[in-house]
């Protein structure tokens, strides 16, 4: 007598629906990305030039470190596609190696900052009370401190700055800002009733926050990721631009146009400063656009585009 | 020795300190308990303490709220010195609680099989493919067709019923002892709740589990619990078997409740109603908690909190109206 109703009712097939059968939350975002041409665009750019970056040694045999005196600031030859810069070194391969520097850096320092951003962020989203007081505070002392300038005088302490130490000074200075994100998306989901329901089954904390919030929160988490790695990859172009980044010889994209200070090389090579310019311009529009297609496909009020 | 009760619940207090130093005193000395395979129902309006007591013997009490006295025993064990570790092997595993709101009681990015699946790989330490046969055994059991189908779906592809039912079949996943049941229903149609109800009662014969019934409906009440204890301003008022409590109604407040439901061999314009509201918790009157708003209301009830006396055998009521009962009779 108690199913008869149900079954008639859910038994029949569901047509209309099969669209969206049987498709996780996120499953169904990613259907949506895939409508957005721009981001779909934006995510074969950033492969192909990260397959690129990381083919370097197919591309070019020149160790882009290589100083040769006899070939200064020389225009575009057959050996030499982009010219040379001032230490004579091929501009080409340190056009592909730099771009490998500069997308560890922006992912690495982007990984590095979401654990420690996620981490926080779920302990004083769960927690609340002390643990949350405690974590916000520091995050209210970090954001407090400008972050340039910090980042500008540890550099200047620091003898030798390696990508290690770059990445880590990055994470450790910039993840006020997700732990924030990540807390807020989970005081709200805190008050959800599946929260109350896992606990009243008998789950531990840290189930809990594996399996209940942070899928939940993937939404704002892998956009915050997204954007953030595009601002890091801006960030050490900047830092190294004004000599702060990572240093030479190591070829970065920053470092290559920071070359381009010199009026004469601004002028007369524009072959050497024009092609790591754009590979910044590109990545980080690439990902930003990718960003803002994660964004648009995790939001729940899209939901008719 | 008296057979254990399955759930004994003493002089339970959960009191939650608000910011501006006054004291909610949601749960004010509730004592209740509940017999192997019976049905216990609490009734009482929004705010009358009904849920927070739920979550309390389950010791899901939040910041700012703490149970500050009580002794909470579960077939005979206290639970009082158990650590939160210990909790949550007793949570799910002894007893189990189904929520009011069966759209949001369910983790929206994880299938329904996922979700049943890892309470028993937890509780009961099974491997993935007995656990799997499990789920959709269980599934069936609460009456849900096409289970195979329904383990890889996710909760927004099922109606609100079917996610109560859904919620059923985790809650008794474990063999509880205990299930409590809190506003299962409210937020289903009328011919879905009556389904619901009956299929926790069958679920409840079925694996002889007690069941502890929170709802303001004392139309469910009648018809499926066999004892009831009516609460206001966190305390108990009435106490009593079901029938005994609808055909001799004593307290005023349970009273009130009566009149304004609709009765169908009656033909009357308006419904009565309990005129006023709850008081907040943290400003209650001080006598009597329902003093403000009781029809009888007389100077002593402003004055002092009447006691929770048996007035007849197992008929308890917290009035001053019949604090001589049990002498004159």
């Amino acid at each position: 007598m108690t199913t008869k109703t149900d079954e008639t009712i859910y038994n029949q097939p569901d047509k209309n629906n099969s669209m969206e059968k049987n498709k996780s939350p996120f499953q169904i975002a990613m259907h949506r990305f895939t409508r957005n041409k721009m981001a779909v665009i934006s995510v074969f750019v950033l492969l192909a030039i990260i397959i690129i970056c990381i083919l370097a040694p197919v591309f070019t045999d020149i160790n882009p470190e290589e100083t040769n005196l006899l070939l200064i600031e020389k225009g575009p030859s057959e050996e030499h596609i982009l010219g040379t810069n001032g230490l004579g070194q091929d501009n080409f391969s340190r056009l592909l190696y730099g771009g490998r520097i500069s997308l560890i850096v922006g992912f690495s320092a982007m990984f590095f900052t979401l654990v420690i951003g996620v981490l926080l962020g779920s302990l004083a989203g769960y927690y609340g009370g002390k643990i949350d007081n405690i974590i916000m505070r520091a995050t209210d002392i970090m954001l407090m401190l400008p972050f340039l300038v910090l980042v500008l005088t540890i550099m200047a302490i620091v003898d030798k700055v390696t990508i290690g130490l770059f990445v880590s000074i990055i994470a450790l200075t910039s993840w006020p800002n997700l732990t924030r994100i990540i807390r807020g998306s989970y005081l709200s989901l805190r008050e959800q009733e599946f929260i109350l329901s896992a606990q009243a089954i008998g789950a531990s904390d840290f189930r809990i926050i594996a399996k209940h919030f942070i899928p939940n929160a993937i939404g704002p988490i892998v956009v915050n990721a997204t954007l953030m790695m595009a601002t890091y990859i801006i960030i050490e172009s900047a830092l190294s631009f004004i000599g702060f980044g990572i240093p030479q010889p190591t070829p970065t994209w920053g470092n290559m146009i920071s070359e381009a200070q010199n009026i004469r090389i601004l002028r007369n090579n524009p072959e050497a400063w024009i092609p790591p310019g754009l590979g910044i311009l590109i990545t980080v529009l690439a990902i930003n656009f990718i960003g803002d297609g994660l964004r648009d496909a995790f939001d729940p009020r899209s939901n008719q585009r | 020795m008296k057979k254990h009760a399955v759930l004994d619940v003493a002089q339970l207090k959960t009191y939650f300190y608000l910011n501006n130093g006054q004291v909610a005193k949601a749960v004010d000395g509730v004592s209740l308990s509940i017999s192997p395979g019976e049905t216990v129902a609490i009734v009482g309006e929004s705010g009358s303490g009904k849920s927070i007591t739920a979550l309390s013997i389950m010791k899901l009490i939040n910041k700012p709220g703490r149970i500050v006295n009580g002794e909470i025993a579960l077939n005979g064990k206290e639970m009082q010195a158990l650590s939160e570790k210990q909790m949550t092997g007793i949570r799910g595993n002894d007893i189990a609680m189904i929520f009011q709101e069966p759209m949001t009681a369910l983790n929206p990015v994880f299938t329904i099989g996922n979700q049943i699946t890892e309470i028993l790989r937890k509780h009961k330490k099974m491997n993935k493919k007995d656990a799997q046969a499990k789920a959709i055994h269980l599934l069936k059991t609460v009456g849900i067709p096409r289970a195979e189908e329904i383990i890889h779906e996710y909760p927004h592809q099922l109606s609100g019923g079917m996610r109560q039912r859904v919620m059923i079949a985790m809650a008794i996943s474990c063999d509880p002892k205990l299930l409590i049941a809190d506003e299962p229903t409210t937020a289903l149609d009328v011919t879905i709740q009556a389904q619901i109800l009956d299929l926790m009662l069958e679920m409840k014969e079925k694996f002889h589990m007690a069941l502890l019934l929170i709802t303001h409906d004392l139309g469910v009440v009648s018809e499926y619990a066999d004892r009831v204890l009516v609460m206001y301003g966190g305390q108990i008022v009435e106490q009593a078997k079901t029938k005994e409590l609808l055909r001799h109604t004593k307290h005023p407040y349970t009273q009130g409740l009566m009149q304004s439901l609709p009765k169908l061999d009656e033909d009357v314009d308006r419904l009565g109603t309990i005129k006023g509201m709850v008081p907040p918790a943290y400003n209650f009157p001080a006598g009597c908690r329902f003093s403000s708003r009781c029809p009888f209301v007389m100077d002593k009830c402003k004055v002092s909190n009447p006691e929770l006396t048996e007035i007849d055998t197992d008929h308890f009521v917290r009035c001053h109206l019949y604090e001589n009962a049990g002498d004159e009779s």
